[in-house]
């Protein structure tokens, strides 16, 4: 069906949908039907353009589109009804909406006449997403269906990306109109800036060209901008010789194996990037919203630096960290300008930067990440660290829930690729990666993907292991069970006197037989002599596996800033006796979280 | 590790305010869509911040766009990030700070605001009223034996004033328009 044929076609709401979804190229959609949409499912069951994978819970469907999403650099599709089916989305939409995931949901809503009447399954619902959406919009016109849907896919694709709603009364879908196909002319009030100001970026390579101490922090926004700008983030590190850091959501834009990689920054980043970001003199932030979890204590936060800022979203500059060079602008366009004007214009001068490195390796030689090993339980550390050898060379996608669990992920696997590590940074949200590890199956269905994931989080979303069986999608659920909420437990163990209010999980499914009971394959693991042998069973089984490994019960996360420290206040893991670890926190910060 | 840091707040690191609040005006050219406001509306509940005054209504029909005037309080560094926030609103296609556009034209921002007064009563506070009325321009637009209502235009501190004035002369109710305001010199928004 082409475009041409279309223009004056007249078709049913559901027609168009299906149609516009087509032209904007969707091969995917995530969904679970209901008494509002079931026009559009009527429409998807008569063509063959389009999966829908049909999910447990409308929140799987979220995350899935999410995982799908930020694995392939499409915008991931859901499709959910009115009432329930859209406030379920929610979750999903806030937690896109905070990492930047393009991500499009389509709603169904009762019939217009309906609409206000309390009617069955109806809630307001581009008033309850209007503050977790980038955009939404109520089509009650069945001729303004498809330029909506374009426009959607517009908005949540374009400039920093994120989720929109479009919410479609089941008389709109039944109801005749024209279909109009894509537009190039984008809304008039919709202009993200694209390209970083020239003066700007002369600026912050001249400032740069002076660092004795110069620190690359990177985040998400790298990734967002595709692979290019990911290439272009390598070129820049090795042109300058800078030390480089990432913030969660970024990792893989440039390889861990690099070398002037740091490791993560933060809370439970690595002592060499946060002691480096506190004392650097040119801090240069690419793509990255200097979030709490990255700054520690504001007042302190890299008190001696000239700081430069390139994001794409206005907003995002000056709101919690002055920028001294702010650059708006797409980070793959300004990254080439600025890889440009370098190459221009600054005679490299690598040995200025040897003291700073030689300070750097001081720190590194602290061994932030080294934890205790044990011969007879499993420690957690331990079990990523073989989950990554075991993984190597291997076209391999990670996803995490939430917790201590998702900390050592990040720690302690690496990543060499950009779109290989999904997990929720900004919302923080235990049940995100199950049903993301499924739609990053789908998307790539002969990849290794596997959610590394906690006990408790698992729980919230295990029914999409329902799903995974439907579609063969083959995804590891890598759980490390300690039977705790642990992080919930550490922060008790910090700030509340170890008094543990509800962080342990009395009653654990049998997560084998669950596997079993699903369709799956189970795998339990007990003792690191077993672990290798267990992960290889995982990986070569050809079905969803949920593997149970049990995980020494009381480690905590570390290194860490404690609360209301500054990066170089960080609590390391040779330090962190029961008494430091009970004392950290002073009685004030203990006011807050 | 850093003796001389004082311990303070937490991960939600709550930094002492040392700017002071100013009151600014933005006026905000929207698509005059469904739902625009709300938007507007929301993003101040949401993320904190006050509305001291709103004012809106479809100013150019044909190309379907609203002027909405906010008067609001905060830190520069609030009013900066206010801005940011409502150009990010998809229907929004200008925000401007009239205050700070003051400032660079050397000349304060026009702002007037309209109010109806209704005010209740016989004899001397009644002869009163009407005098007073008079003095600040005010006009009778409705009135019997017993009461009048006033149409007052004027700025934000003559409609406070006349209104205070009215309240022990049997001041019944008031409707106030908020602010609608704009800059001096030829050039627009």
């Amino acid at each position: 069906m082409s475009n041409g044929q279309n223009e004056q076609r007249e078709m049913t709401g559901a027609e168009i949908v299906v149609q516009a979804l087509r032209d904007n190229g969707v091969l995917h959609l995530f969904g679970y039907p209901g008494g509002a949409v079931l026009p559009i499912y009527d429409e998807l069951f008569q063509q063959e353009d389009i999966e829908h994978i049909l999910v447990r819970h409308e929140q799987g469907a979220g995350h899935a589109a999410e995982g799908y999403a930020r694995s392939t650099g499409k915008p991931g599709v859901m499709l959910v009804t009115s009432g329930p089916g859209a406030t379920n989305a929610v979750t999903p939409l806030q937690d896109a909406l905070m990492d930047s995931i393009p991500l499009v949901c389509l709603t169904g809503q009762v019939p217009t006449s309906l609409i206000g009447s309390d009617a069955f399954q109806e809630c307001d619902t581009v008033g309850i997403t209007r503050p977790c959406t980038k955009h939404n919009w109520l089509v009650k016109d069945v001729n303004k269906l498809a330029a909506t849907i374009h426009e959607a896919f517009h908005v949540a694709t374009t400039g920093r990306p994120g989720p929109v709603v479009v919410d479609i009364p089941k008389d709109v879908q039944f109801a005749k109109g024209i279909y109009t196909p894509p537009q190039t002319a984008p809304r008039t009030s919709y202009q993200p800036t694209i390209q970083g100001d020239l003066n700007q970026i002369k600026a912050a390579v001249a400032l740069m060209a002076t660092a004795k101490r110069p620190i690359i922090y990177s985040g998400g926004g790298v990734i967002n901008s595709g692979p290019e700008a990911s290439q272009l983030l390598r070129e820049l590190v090795e042109l300058t010789g800078f030390p480089i850091t990432s913030t969660l959501m970024g990792l893989g834009a440039y390889p861990a194996s690099g070398k002037s990689w740091m490791g993560m920054l933060g809370m439970h980043g690595t002592y060499e990037a946060n002691m480096a970001m506190h004392d650097c003199d040119v801090m240069v932030c690419i793509g990255a919203r200097f979030d709490d979890r990255i700054t520690g204590r504001l007042d302190a936060f890299s008190p001696n630096s000239k700081k430069i800022h390139i994001d794409i979203d206005p907003s995002s500059i000056n709101k919690n960290v002055r920028a001294d060079v702010p650059i708006i602008g797409d980070v793959g366009r300004v990254l080439e300008d600025m890889v440009r004007l370098w190459r221009a214009t600054v005679k490299t001068d690598k040995k200025a930067l040897h003291p700073w490195w030689e300070q750097i390796a001081k720190w590194r030689a602290r061994d932030s990440l080294a934890f205790t090993p044990n011969n007879d339980v499993i420690m957690p550390q331990y079990a990523v660290q073989r989950l990554y050898e075991a993984t190597k060379g291997r076209d391999t996608y990670i996803t995490t829930e939430v917790g201590q669990h998702q900390m050592w992920a990040a720690q302690h696997f690496h990543f060499d690729e950009p779109n290989r590590w999904m997990t929720s940074g900004g919302l923080g949200t235990m049940g995100y990666g199950l049903p993301a590890a499924l739609g990053v199956q789908i998307a790539h269905p002969d990849a290794l993907v596997i959610d590394i994931a906690g006990d408790a989080s698992v729980q919230m979303t295990i029914q999409e292991m329902s799903c995974a069986v439907q579609y063969n999608a083959p995804i590891k659920i890598f759980i490390l069970n300690n039977q705790y909420m642990g992080m919930v437990r550490q922060w008790q163990q910090l700030l509340h006197g170890n008094r543990l209010s509800h962080s342990y999980t009395e009653a654990m499914p049998d997560f084998v037989k669950l596997a079993e009971a699903y369709g799956g394959h189970g795998i339990r693991c007990e003792k690191p002599g077993d672990l290798d042998a267990a992960i290889k069973e995982m990986i070569e089984v050809k079905k969803p596996v949920i593997f149970d490994c049990r995980v020494v019960s009381l480690a905590n996360c570390f290194p860490m800033i404690p609360s209301g420290k500054a990066h170089n206040e960080m609590l390391l893991p040779d330090e962190a006796t029961d008494e430091a670890v009970a004392n950290a926190i002073d009685a004030k910060g203990r006011e807050l979280v | 590790m850093n003796a001389q840091l004082q311990p303070t707040g937490s991960a939600y690191f709550i930094a002492k305010e040392t700017e002071k609040p100013e009151n600014h005006t933005l006026s905000v050219l929207v698509d005059n869509e469904p739902g625009v406001l709300a938007r507007v509306i929301g993003l101040f509940s949401g993320r904190g911040y006050n509305i001291e005054s709103l004012t809106v209504s479809e100013t150019e029909h044909e190309k379907h766009l609203s002027r909405i005037t906010i008067v609001t309080r905060g830190t520069p560094h609030v009013l900066e990030q206010i801005k940011h926030q409502l150009e990010r609103i998809v229907p929004v296609h200008r925000v401007v700070d009239l205050s700070v556009m003051a400032e660079e034209l050397g000349q304060p921002a026009l702002a007037r605001e309209l109010a109806l007064v209704k005010v209740a009563g016989t004899g001397d506070d009644r002869v009163e009223a009407l005098r007073l009325a008079d003095a600040f321009r005010a006009s009778v637009i409705d009135a019997n034996t017993e009461h009048f209502i006033f149409e007052i235009t004027g700025k934000v501190s003559k409609v406070e004033q006349f209104i205070a004035i009215m309240k022990p002369l049997g001041l019944v109710e008031v409707c106030r328009t908020g602010v609608a305001a704009m800059n001096r010199g030829p050039q627009g928004m």
